[in-house]
């Protein structure tokens, strides 16, 4: 896995500076996990998100990571996770998409010196379904990377709370 | 090699399958695998088991592997089995602690085959 190593302090505020780090993150999981390549989405809308899996942050960094994605990606995911047919998938798709959100979240937090350390991950927690609403408490924008698996958008977040 | 036992303890059930399927790829022989979703799971299991390797990770519900590892040293049927911990948790702070508690190796998630490949076989190689 690529170390970047920014460091916590010198940061700041600017956390939009992450991004490229939170794309790194979600790169890597996907790659060593599944074997896939994530492209960009180009502008690609994200819709039919209907799968989110999260992770809290405590800590250092106080936030939500999310992963959303359709029942059809995370039906591919959990598939090529387990090495098994897409057809042979069924109730594993949670816990595989809580286990990606948590190794994004885990590799993420990695690769920003003193992070490792000084953040805490919450178990997942896997929401079905597109009709809710998330309040945050976050005063800033959430960063967000759009990727693609074999076409179909997944869409990372992270919410920081200053 | 001969062919192994081993015990998986972690709480996603996903997780102890691709550990599994990752130490098969990794060429190892598994004759058992016991799995358990927490560090208290997995001491039962030993209670009655004897294995020859453990495979842990170190954030899970009820008793997590830094707990686990550091009871095994009370468990006569985790005498000499060796310990390598499979988590997201990459801190220095962690991996030291872990070692330090007994673990034998240290590999962090995500992982490919080839890193669990080695991290376990020169501990079950140096074992035998």
């Amino acid at each position: 896995m690529k170390s970047v190593n920014p460091t916590l302090s010198t940061h700041g505020n600017r956390h939009e500076e992450w991004v490229p780090l939170l794309d790194m993150a979600a790169r890597e999981v996907f790659e060593l996990m599944m074997g896939s390549q994530l492209a960009p989405s180009a502008g690609t809308e994200a819709t039919d998100l209907t799968i989110t899996s999260m992770v809290g942050l405590a800590g250092q960094l106080c936030g939500v990571m999310s992963v959303r994605c359709s029942g059809k990606a995370a039906a591919l995911m959990t598939s090529k996770m387990l090495g098994v047919e897409l057809d042979k998938v069924g109730t594993e798709i949670a816990d595989a998409l809580g286990e990606i959100c948590n190794m994004v979240a885990g590799n993420f937090k990695n690769k920003i010196t003193g992070l490792a350390e000084g953040c805490m991950l919450s178990p997942p927690t896997v929401i079905t379904g597109s009709d809710y609403t998330l309040r945050s408490m976050s005063d800033t924008p959430p960063l967000l990377v759009t990727l693609l698996l074999e076409g179909m958008p997944v869409a990372i977040s992270l919410e920081i709370h200053t | 090699m001969d062919a192994i036992s081993a015990l998986i303890v972690d709480d996603s059930s996903v997780m102890r399958k691709i550990v599994e399927r990752s130490l098969r790829q990794a060429g190892i022989t598994l004759t058992r695998v016991f799995e358990a979703g927490n560090g208290a799971e997995g001491l039962t299991i030993l209670a009655d088991n004897r294995v020859d390797l453990i495979l842990c990770d170190i954030n899970m519900p009820v008793m997590d592997g830094l707990e686990f590892i550091q009871q095994l040293a009370g468990v006569p049927n985790a005498k000499d089995v060796p310990v390598v911990m499979i988590t997201t948790e990459g801190s220095e702070a962690h991996v030291v602690q872990a070692l330090s508690n007994g673990a034998r190796g240290y590999i962090r998630k995500p992982f490919t085959p080839d890193q669990v490949k080695e991290q376990v076989i020169p501990v079950l190689t140096s074992k035998s």
